[in-house]
């Protein structure tokens, strides 16, 4: 288990410019008034989506049984996450002591049944309670069947979701990555006069498949996208993320930590970025281009902005115009409050407020930057104060992660689902298109007026011609 | 009777089970005005309520008491009744659940203690009923998570004196276990009206969870389901149905309580199960059948006969929750279908009278090896399963929790001679949509067809 001690470290990220302030990580949380995921959750977030390693998760059937398979993370080749993995553990295991040799046992049984790149083993706070030595069984099991195995120490009670993540960054910096050099790019890929740069990406997920309508385009302008944390990422990937020359934190707040020790470690500069909206997909790929400082790789970078921007606002122009002017509140955490502003201005509609719970400092810098020095930020976000905030500035939308979207539905209000268990991707230029569609979708929906609607029989007309006869 | 083969294996893989303690807290939605506060870290809570989320398509209420690392080592008294506070002065809800945790209960809380300091330390918080259960997860399922808190909720709300069985001769108590949809309720509450006899239906998932667009915009707390005020009522009723086994014991304490008489059924799936509750509720209220359900019971027996060559020897792996399990397995194979693979989460009594050689206690991945090995044609599961047909190539009929990647299963009614109806379409329509009896091609060597083109065997043979 993590000592207090470890944790007050995790807490304080020097990288982040939120760390002066209150950190969210150790505000108390409030009994009876609380929402949102646990550390647990938070880590498997985080790495759930490494699609060859075997999740397994040490605890009793809570952590597992109401929540595997229920990632909107895609793979391209084997998807060892769909399979739910859990020690199960019954009340014997837990009064007798018996967690940790189902832990070793179960490890095998992994290995044997699935044959993982590796096995991820998460704590929950069961075991972390009665004290399971995670880290020993891991080095115990790694050693006996040849896999290795890594323990994930991140249980429930230990703190939030962010607090999660950040650990399962950590967990990766100290047992993952700089294990495993690259491996050479293919011959039958190289093209004359392309010098090919290698990069991460930490925080993507590749929600909905949404990261493989921009992954084309790093291929195209030759940037090798060595590793990811985690979407459609392998485990030998992430073990070569040291040897990246740039790091890009796409929605990650809470797993700069990885970033920064990759640049303190190995000297790896980063920056955050996003693929939400045209300017932003844009200027990340600059942002790659300035740091790489390629001549070559800026020019063609430059034309393929500059082919995929008319490409995409000649796709957006219909689509500009039955949103212009819509009001919208957005309702989602850290750099998506700010990443997914700039993604709607770009298509004509206005944000009259945005969730600025999980954001840091600089998120609200850049919220400020959008749009302008009064923008209303929502901290609470309940679902009673959105419905008012709703009603306050009279929104068209609600934009938001899926645990509200009934909040949405029940007052009629047209809703869009950003958060990781969405169907549909949004991400980069063609994603743009999709965001617009379903935008437009549920706002011209016919349905509304119908819902509205009250019981014919219960309109004044009706009780008049009632009351006349 | 069913040989019941424990779990043997270190790892569960494509887990069955879902914790007892979200199975209490579904439970305590279905009282009208209520919710459940689990008593553990936040992630419970919130797994729980993303998991109900996605099956009913509804905001579902869930606190938690939000454990952390302080208060796990030291002491999470404190985060008890400050939640109980909370929750009380913010949302005036009319009665408030409480069950535990794997980590609370591995903690050692007391919680029915705690309760107790809540009332002392908040008298003004008195007229709120808080339920507290024992419902860690390291044992049971769902359903016996669902029938500890209906149990709960019967010894704190019914009172000890006033017991006049049948003074309210119309009055009848429904206790139903967690294998009724709330479509199933909704069905059971006209079946009983259509006697003139008036449901107490405990807990109501039917009027919390049906899905309904209620007036308010928003609400904290559930709107609809079994009022805390008919709980007073209970030992006044004519008699008491019990659906499901897994109630057995809320049953017996509630029988013992109130004296009124009870009724127990298994199952109300298939025409034997539902002939005795029709005889039963014709019994209670000494009214004949109404013609409408006698035609819903002809109905039916059309049904069997047009699917039963369908069904008949159908190959059928069931993985479920103990009640659900048993009364789906019974109605397959009175339809002369074979089980040749029953898993289930846990164990229960009732697993012993599947109509089955053995029940295996355990997850998806057994009941995929089982039903490959055994060569099942058709898989009855909830939404997790849909990995396991695709990769056995058989259908999928999607059976309790989670439902999350069709809507309205929360809605499909199951039970009753409609309900058993429709799986029997249901049922038929999978087995031979999926299955193809056609007899190959057999071009003769010696026929002269030059315009046919003749195809080797093995591709005109479909698998």
């Amino acid at each position: 288990m993590y000592a207090k001690k470890n944790i007050a470290e995790l807490l304080d990220e020097p990288a982040c410019a939120h760390n002066q302030k209150s950190k969210s990580g150790c505000s108390r949380l409030k009994p009876g008034a609380t929402a949102g995921g646990c550390s647990f959750d938070g880590a498997q977030i985080a790495l759930l989506p490494i699609a060859d390693v075997a999740h397994v998760v040490h605890g009793a059937i809570a952590c597992a049984g109401s929540s595997w398979d229920s990632r909107g993370s895609r793979s391209a080749g084997r998807a060892l996450y769909r399979t739910g993995m859990t020690t199960d553990l019954t009340e014997q295991d837990v009064i007798m002591g018996r967690g940790e040799k189902r832990l070793f046992h179960a490890i095998k049984q992994a290995i044997d049944s699935y044959h993982p790149a590796a096995v991820f083993v998460y704590n929950t706070c069961v075991p972390a309670l009665i004290g399971d030595d995670l880290e020993a069984v891991c080095k115990a099991a790694e050693e006996r069947w040849g896999v290795p195995v890594v323990p994930v120490d991140a249980a429930g009670f230990y703190g939030t979701k962010n607090l999660g993540n950040r650990l399962a960054g950590e967990t990766m910096i100290k047992y993952v990555i700089g294990t495993r050099e690259p491996d050479p790019i293919p011959a039958e890929a190289q093209r004359p006069g392309v010098t090919v740069h290698q990069v991460n990406l930490i925080g993507e997920y590749n929600i909905a498949g949404e990261f493989w309508q921009v992954l084309p385009l790093f291929d195209e302008i030759g940037l090798r996208v060595l590793g990811t944390l985690s979407g459609d990422s392998r485990f030998h990937e992430i073990q070569t993320m040291h040897r990246a020359e740039v790091t890009m934190v796409v929605c990650a707040k809470a797993i700069l930590n990885v970033a920064r020790k990759l640049k303190n470690r190995y000297g790896i500069p980063w920056f955050e970025g996003s693929f939400y909206g045209l300017v932003d997909t844009s200027n990340t790929f600059r942002e790659f281009a300035r740091l790489i400082n390629d001549p070559a790789l800026t020019e063609r970078v430059e034309a393929m902005i500059s082919r995929e921007e008319t490409r995409a606002n000649q796709a957006l122009a219909p689509w500009r115009q039955r949103l212009q002017g819509k009001r919208v509140l957005l309702y989602t955490g850290g750099v998506k409050s700010w990443s997914v502003v700039s993604a709607l201005q770009d298509l004509g509609m206005e944000v009259v407020a945005t969730g600025t719970k999980k954001s840091t400092e600089e998120d609200k810098a850049r919220i400020r930057e959008l749009m302008g020095e009064t923008a209303h930020m929502v901290e609470d976000g309940n679902p009673r104060a959105l419905l008012d905030i709703v009603k306050e500035y009279q929104a068209d939308l609600l934009i938001a992660g899926g645990r509200n979207m009934f909040t949405a539905l029940k007052a009629r209000l047209p809703f869009l689902d950003i958060n990781q268990e969405r169907e549909f991707g949004y991400a980069g230029y063609q994603g743009m298109v999709e965001l617009a569609r379903q935008l437009a979708l549920t706002l011209e929906s016919p349905i509304w007026e119908a819902v509205r609607r009250p019981a014919p029989w219960k309109t004044n007309v009706i009780k008049a011609v009632r009351e006349k006869n | 009777m069913a040989k019941i083969n424990k779990r043997n294996k270190a790892l569960a893989v494509n887990p069955l089970k879902v914790s007892q303690s979200v199975g209490a807290a579904l439970a305590f939605l279905g009282i009208h005005r209520a919710i459940p506060m689990l008593h553990g870290s936040q992630g419970c809570t919130a797994f729980g309520k993303v998991f109900f989320v996605r099956h009913f398509r509804e905001p579902i209420p869930l606190q938690t008491t939000a454990m952390d690392q302080i208060s796990t080592v030291m002491n999470a008294d404190d985060n008890v009744i400050e939640g109980l506070k909370t929750i009380a002065e913010k949302n005036q809800p009319a009665l408030i659940g409480l069950p535990t945790t794997g980590l609370s209960e591995t903690q050692g809380t007391d919680i029915h203690r705690l309760v107790k300091a809540f009332y002392d330390t908040y008298p003004q918080f008195r007229l709120i009923p808080v339920v507290p259960v024992n419902s860690p997860d390291y044992l049971g399922c769902l359903e016996s998570g669902f029938a500890l808190a209906v149990k709960a909720l019967l010894e704190h709300l019914v009172p000890t004196t006033g017991n006049r069985p049948g003074r309210r001769f119309r009055q009848i108590n429904v206790l139903v276990g967690s294998a009724l949809t709330p479509g199933d309720l909704e069905h059971l509450r006209e079946l009983i009206e259509a006697f003139g006899l008036q449901p107490i239906i405990i807990p109501d998932l039917a009027d919390s969870l049906d899905g309904h667009l209620p007036e308010v915009d928003f609400s904290p707390i559930t709107v609809g389901g079994t009022p805390v005020s008919a709980f007073t009522t209970l030992g006044e009723s004519v008699a008491t149905l019990v659906i499901g086994r897994s109630l057995n014991s809320a049953a017996d304490w509630l029988k013992e309580r109130t004296q009124v008489p009870d009724f127990r059924f298994d199952s109300l799936m298939g025409l034997e199960a539902v002939d005795h509750l029709v005889m039963t509720l014709a019994q209670i209220s000494g009214q004949p059948v109404p013609e409408k359900i006698e035609r819903q019971r002809a109905q039916l027996q059309d049904a069997m006969l047009d699917t039963h060559f369908m069904l008949g020897f159908a190959r059928i792996a069931i993985a479920a929750d103990p009640d659900l399990l048993y009364a789906l397995s019974c109605l397959v194979k009175a339809m002369g279908a074979e089980i040749t693979a029953a898993v289930a989460p846990a164990n229960a009594p009732i697993l012993e009278e599947v109509p089955t050689a053995e029940v295996k206690l355990g997850d998806l991945e057994d009941v995929e090896n089982q039903a490959r090995a055994q060569g099942a044609q058709l898989l009855i599961s909830n939404s997790h399963a849909v990995g396991v047909a695709e990769r056995l190539h058989i259908p999928l009929l999607r059976v309790g929790f989670p439902q999350y990647d069709q809507i309205g299963g929360y809605q499909r009614l199951w039970i009753g001679y409609r309900g058993t109806r429709q799986t029997l379409f249901d049922l038929a329509n999978l087995l031979s949509s999926h299955q193809s009896h056609e007899i190959p091609i057999y071009h003769s060597r010696y026929a002269v067809r030059p315009e046919e083109v003749i195809t080797p065997f093995a591709a005109t043979h479909q698998s």
